[in-house]
């Protein structure tokens, strides 16, 4: 328990320090959401000092990083002057697509690199293993960017699969079944790029942790009790690999905010990525900021669930602590 | 096998200035969205044909080949603007490399410096070293390069943006490799050649900079085969994001964007060419950082 607390503490402190770097490098930032109005002839002076009062940009940092802090903690996260309403709720009505097909694309991966990994660390030196290990590299050396470029061309190319977005535009007319099927219809192409890009990640490492535990002596000691070689892999040897690989599960769930970024934008999925690019293009640093600190409480809460699990399945690790 | 081709693939890029036959801005106006140029053999000697055959001709203009106006020669096709691509992607791994790597030093040596500082000097130094560095690391990467990037100037010219993009993309990514340089230093200054050093007087800064910091040497070139293909990557990302490197200096990010309208790629497929040139490097870079891992293990 007094592990638990101290890990949860040390999250906040984070999660407060980030907020403060964050804040002030808005606020030194050059230029701001009037910078464009700045340069129209007919806009005086005095309206942009006015504008940029009634924002409250014209008061002292600490005064200005109190009042964010206390909106953000009404998951308000400031006002957005792009779109005139606090930026908290409108980047809440994005997380939803995101988390959707983030959340999809991390099941899928894992799923496949758990198999694939135990399969091919069994068979280490073999020339299937050999075979997987360059499908791995290879996968990994082709960057998401042009997988997604790719799939989008194809989608269009083909016509079978929807180029962009993530209903069709009579989706409110359709009936439950045929809703889940479109809005499946829309998500595989986007779904298929994150997995090729997360599973070869995963895969190496689970590969890699699971043939450590296959050199060690008790997995030598179980084969020599003549447990069969299934048995083995899953119930010895995965187990025992676990370690490292629950930090990376702890990673995959801080991610998934994160993760689908490019994807989105360029495959026009209404997600995080897009709001979050607008806003960079528009300086609208509310917008910015929410979502910056928003998947940092996702990496954040993704490590403490890490080491929550570790905790548990790691005797070891209660003992230290 | 693989150092050697990672030197091939960098001496390539270095050379674009005589490798492609065309300046990187040069336009075409009677070939935008040209296909590649067939190359044909007569014999022994190539020819470009387009309609009509132009030979090829080596060592020509400055360049090591080319062919007489009013031919072209397009080896990945050309762009909407009737620019040669080859000669363009040549030209922009120039600057995406480039960034790529400067990054990477600008990310090392601090890590280098921080790093070892931390840990040879302990105490307050340590804790508030390590501890903003844990503050870069709890923002997911590509969000903190963004919102770095957001709250810097939007339009600026491509030398600034160069220098920008370096500085960016080389000081958020220093608390890593850090942590990693930290652990050498901190079981570097126990050493007894360390401890000798000071019992001769050397001062901490000269036992830092003589005995501790060599020591972290291997970690640093792991760590930078690691980090080089994802700087050239975050390079890419954001010229392709339109918040890098602008036209008309092509970077292979920013040659990517063109690729973007998916009517374009339909029909020029060639214009994916910057993303597939990125795999090889990648591919390279990985095999090398494999080996390097395996060796320390």
């Amino acid at each position: 328990m007094k592990f638990l607390a101290g890990r949860i503490l040390h999250s906040l402190f984070l999660l407060a320090g980030v907020s403060l770097l964050c804040f002030l490098f808005a606020a030194l930032a050059p230029g701001d959401y009037f910078a464009e109005l700045r340069m129209d002839p007919t806009v005086s002076n005095q309206t942009i000092a006015g504008l940029r009062a009634r924002a409250g940009m014209d008061r002292p940092f600490l005064a200005r990083y109190g009042a964010w802090a206390a909106s953000a903690l009404r998951g308000e996260f400031g006002y957005s002057l792009a779109y005139g309403a606090p930026a908290g709720p409108i980047v809440g009505e994005r997380i939803g697509a995101t988390l959707l097909l983030t959340g999809t694309a991390t099941l899928l991966a894992w799923l496949l690199a758990v198999p694939w990994g135990v399969w091919s660390a069994a068979r280490r030196g073999a020339w299937l293993d050999g075979i997987s290990r360059a499908i791995l590299a290879l996968l990994l050396a082709v960057p998401d960017l042009l997988l997604a470029i790719v799939f989008l061309a194809l989608a269009v190319e083909t016509g079978s699969f929807p180029a962009g977005g993530m209903v069709s535009r009579d989706f409110s007319s359709l009936g439950a079944a045929a809703k889940l099927r479109d809005a499946a219809w829309h998500m595989a192409l986007p779904v298929a790029v994150l997995v090729l890009g997360m599973f070869p990640v995963l895969a190496r490492h689970v590969r890699a942790s699971v043939a450590e535990a296959l050199d060690s002596p008790f997995v030598l000691s179980a084969r020599a009790n003549g447990i069969g070689e299934r048995r083995l892999l899953f119930r010895h040897a995965l187990p025992a690999a676990l370690n490292p690989l629950i930090s990376l599960f702890g990673i995959s769930v801080g991610t998934l905010l994160s993760a689908s970024l490019l994807v989105e934008v360029v495959m026009g999925w209404p997600g995080l990525g897009p709001l979050f690019l607008e806003a960079i293009m528009a300086r609208d640093f509310a917008i910015v900021l929410a979502v910056v600190m928003l998947s940092t409480v996702f990496l954040i809460a993704g490590n403490l669930l890490a080491d929550l699990l570790l905790y548990r399945a790691d005797p070891r690790i209660r003992v230290r602590s | 096998m693989a150092v050697a081709l990672l030197v091939a693939l960098h001496a390539a890029i270095l050379l674009a200035g005589v490798l492609a036959p065309y300046p990187y801005a040069e336009q075409h106006r009677d070939f935008p969205y040209a296909p590649p140029t067939g190359i044909h053999f007569a014999g022994l000697r190539p020819f470009a044909d387009a309609g009509h055959r132009y030979p090829v001709r080596f060592f020509v203009r400055g360049r090591l080949f080319g062919v007489d106006p009013p031919g072209v020669l397009f080896l990945c096709g050309s762009d909407g603007l009737g620019r040669d691509v080859f000669s363009r992607l040549l030209y922009g791994g120039q600057v995406s490399l480039f960034t790529g790597l400067l990054a990477t030093v600008v990310s090392l040596s601090l890590a280098l410096v921080l790093g070892a500082g931390a840990g040879f000097f302990g105490g307050w130094t340590d804790r508030i070293l390590m501890r903003s560095g844990e503050l870069t690391m709890a923002v997911p990467w590509l969000y903190l390069l963004l919102g770095v990037r957001a709250f810097l100037p939007l339009h600026i010219g491509t030398g600034e943006a160069f220098l920008l993009l370096i500085a960016i993309i080389g000081g958020i990514g220093w608390a890593r490799p850090a942590r990693l340089v930290r652990g050498v230093a901190l079981s570097g200054r126990e050493e007894p050649f360390v401890l000798a050093a000071r019992g001769f007087g050397g001062s901490s800064f000269y036992l830092l900079r003589r005995h501790v910091m060599p020591l972290a040497w291997p970690v640093l070139v792991t760590q930078a085969t690691i980090l080089a293909p994802q700087y050239v990557m975050a390079e890419v990302t954001l010229s392709f994001l339109g918040l890098g490197i602008g036209e008309p200096v092509p970077s292979w990010g920013n040659m990517l964007a063109e690729a973007r309208q998916y009517y374009a790629i339909v029909s020029h497929p060639w214009l994916l060419a910057p993303g597939l040139a990125v795999i090889p490097f990648l591919l390279v870079y990985l095999r090398i950082a494999d080996g390097l891992l395996q060796k320390r293990r």
